[in-house]
């Protein structure tokens, strides 16, 4: 018996803004960072939009493609480092609104930008283990980047959500292996706006050390080459980073191309890996194997080994927009309606 | 006076050293150059140390202690001292370490230089860098480092006709040379484009005209010279060495695009070894800028004033040019551990006399120089090697 995707829906939200209407306000070239960070333009949550709104979309998303029952869903885990409220779950919220409540349990996650792949691995120990027929594995950000900094560039906003379970799975989850250790290269305190962050260590001692060796690792479990899977994906924080380390992995450009959604829209840290993989969902047919690797900052990765099944067929896959869609469906902002809608303005109190 | 010479000498590799410390590098240094000289830790009279800000950059004073405990010395009850004098601390320790030595007062002395600087993030970095310059005068209000050399540049530029290209040029070769050097924190080649178009820092002045942020160490060992060959068959003799400051913020002094410092320390190190510029082959001169090599090759007169970007364009202080200036790599390339950097220096010269240097070896070099400053050259070093037979 082996747990696996049995259905999923992603949510990109609709405004976009480019490195260079960034870059103009902080007298930088906005368009060199775009170009070294290989993003065209990151999206943007609307006024009304949160790690809420986002993941109850997702959510909804993931449940119209199929016809199952919403009770059946045992857990619902939402992993953000941007949920709206410090006490409070999101998760709850996305129960009442999908109809899973009262009887499940749920709770928000939080391991930077791999809540949500963590939320995959407790939903497939409970899948697995009988306790529920279904899991909801929800990853989601609307992240911050301190305005004029390197990540304001890059912290974009959306989210995804995989129902994981062992009947009627549509990408089989054989293997997955974590690699973590304590390597402070991102954070944020309590009561901090935004998060500080290490510059390029956030490279080459984080995101490759652990992506790199939790990627051998999966490779080694699984007994595996680059060459045997149809798909890779992998966190993209940049365009540069997940492109550096596939072709280091020995994955080639084919491969890796349509989980690749961050050129598009930016880091949606949390959302990240899963919108990625979501993408090749889209696409995938039955057999494709599909190799993932997540990664968040503190540090630690999260590694799958997915085969998609027949099953993929019976997913209205069409009920939804697919990522492409969504990704494609955009309005460009200027920087001062950006900032309006990132509640960057001080308003008057009502 | 009596002579000192040379006999061991030791680094680590440069760079964003995430995963060492500073007491690692400082002993990896230290071990080394001890090694190399075939010392016995009783032959060690005193240790001195070159070393900008740990204060600042670790939260750690009292540096001279902690090296000489970390290597195995502690029990030694050796004198220990740490030297600060901005990015020229570390030929600073070498000098007083030849005094002592020269003084009769000890017969070997280890001399370390170690910085570890990318624990703290780079704004911070660059104000620790920054209070080597007049903080009251300068820094306060709001003249970074790159700032004040921007300026040097600037006037230079308008007096001497001196371009971006040619500045490019000190940047391009010495990331040339740093691809020779397996422990240069950038070991690869780059184009005049690429320093044209890199981003500003300080206009004129662009990311690939500043040196970086190291981690780093480097250590020699110094022995009095008639004891010298007992511990190594090829000694180098230190020929010279002349320090000088000046007013330490650049508003005050006499002339924008000469270093005086330089100029005068040069002056006592060449006197004193009875040598002129002619006859140095191989020269380590701080680059913490492009424009500071350019001002530095001229202030050591080994190229007229005012023709050092032309000078460095038409590849005369390229490796076995008229003369090879930063073969090392520089701080441009080999990296800018502050502290490090002065025995840095006496490290390439000593493998470069020596005939040690691999790819990058001067041919016939026989007189080599090392030149350190600190801040923006309140204070300069000037040290004149020879080959001691």
């Amino acid at each position: 018996m082996k747990s696996g995707i049995v259905s999923y829906g992603g949510y990109i939200p609709r405004y976009r803004i480019r490195p260079k209407d960034i870059g103009v306000v902080w007298g930088a070239d906005g368009e060199a960072m775009g170009r070294g960070l290989n993003i065209r333009a990151k999206s943007v949550p609307g006024p009304d939009e949160d790690v809420i709104t986002i993941s109850v979309e997702a959510a909804r998303a993931c449940m119209a493609k199929v016809d199952l029952d919403p009770t059946d869903i045992g857990a619902i885990y939402v992993g953000s480092e941007s949920h709206p409220y410090a006490v409070k779950p999101t998760a709850t919220v996305v129960a009442e609104a999908i109809g899973s409540a009262p009887v499940l349990t749920a709770a928000d996650f939080e391991f930077a930008c791999k809540a949500g792949t963590a939320a995959i691995q407790t939903t497939m120990g409970l899948t697995l283990s009988k306790m529920m027929k279904y899991g909801l594995a929800i990853g989601a950000d609307t992240s911050q980047g301190a305005p004029g900094d390197a990540l304001e560039y890059s912290a974009s906003a959306g989210g995804a959500a995989l129902l994981i379970g062992v009947d009627h799975v549509a990408a089989e989850i054989a293997h997955t292996v974590s690699f973590t250790t304590d390597t402070p290269d991102f954070w944020r305190r309590e009561g901090q706006r935004y998060p500080s962050h290490g510059g390029r260590f956030t490279g080459e001692p984080a995101y490759f050390k652990h992506v790199l060796n939790c990627a051998q690792l999966l490779f080694k479990r699984a007994g595996t080459t680059a060459e045997e899977y149809d798909y890779a994906v992998f966190h993209q924080p940049n365009g540069k980073f997940p492109v550096r380390a596939a072709k280091q992995l020995g994955f080639k450009e084919g491969q890796i191309d349509a989980g690749l959604c961050v050129r598009e829209i930016g880091n949606t840290y949390s959302g990240a890996i899963m919108v990625g993989l979501c993408a090749i969902l889209d696409e995938a047919d039955p057999g494709d194997r599909i190799f993932a690797v997540g990664y968040g900052s503190g540090a630690g990765s999260d590694a799958f080994d997915l085969t998609v099944t027949e099953e993929i067929r019976k997913i209205r896959r069409d009920a939804t927009p697919s990522i492409k869609e969504m990704m494609a469906d955009s309005v460009f902002l200027d920087y001062a309606t950006y900032a309006k809608y990132r509640g960057k303005i001080l308003m008057r109190e009502a | 006076m009596r002579d000192v010479a040379v006999i061991g000498v030791g680094e680590t590799e440069f760079g964003e050293l995430w995963d060492r410390s500073f007491r690692d590098l400082g002993i990896e240094a230290g071990l080394k150059a001890i090694q190399d000289a075939k010392l016995r830790s009783e032959d060690i009279d005193a240790v001195y140390i070159g070393n900008m800000s740990a204060g600042k950059f670790i939260d750690q004073e009292h540096v001279s202690a902690l090296v000489a405990d970390y290597s195995g010395l502690a029990d030694m009850h050796l004198p220990t001292v740490r030297v600060e004098g901005g990015g020229a601390c570390g030929a600073i320790a070498l000098l007083q370490a030849r005094l002592a030595i020269a003084s009769g007062m000890h017969d070997i002395v280890v001399v370390g230089g170690a910085e570890k600087m990318t624990d703290v993030g780079e704004v911070q970095a660059a104000e620790i860098l920054s209070s080597t310059a007049d903080q009251e005068w300068e820094s306060v209000f709001g003249a970074t480092f790159a700032g004040l050399y921007a300026m040097m540049a600037r006037r230079h530029m308008h007096e001497f006709g001196t371009t971006r290209e040619q500045m490019a040029a000190v940047a391009v070769k010495n990331h040339k040379n740093g691809a020779l050097n397996p422990e240069a924190q950038f070991q690869k080649e780059i184009t005049i484009d690429a320093v044209l178009q890199a981003p500003w820092v300080a206009e004129p002045l662009g990311l690939f005209d500043c040196a970086p942020l190291s981690d780093g160490a480097a250590a020699v060992v110094l022995c009095e010279a008639q004891r010298a060959r007992k511990f190594s068959d090829t000694p180098i003799r230190i020929a010279g060495s002349g320090q000088a400051s000046d007013f330490l913020a650049l508003h005050d002094r006499r002339d924008l695009t000469t270093l005086d410092a330089t100029v005068i320390a040069g002056k006592r190190a060449f006197h004193e070894a009875k040598m002129m510029p002619k006859d140095v082959q191989v020269a380590e001169v701080h680059d913490n800028f492009t424009i500071s090599e350019i001002l530095a090759i001229e202030d050591l007169r080994f190229i007229e004033k005012g023709k050092g970007g032309p000078a460095t364009a038409e590849g005369l202080t390229a490796l076995n040019g008229k003369i090879s200036v930063n073969t090392s790599g520089g701080l441009k390339a080999r990296g800018q551990p502050v502290g490090a950097t002065g025995v840095a220096q006496a490290v390439e010269i000593v493998r470069q006399l020596r005939g040690e240097a691999g790819k990058r070896q001067v041919v016939g070099a026989r007189h080599g120089l090392t030149h350190t400053l600190g801040g923006t050259g309140a204070t300069a070093v000037v040290h004149l090697f020879e080959r001691g037979d």
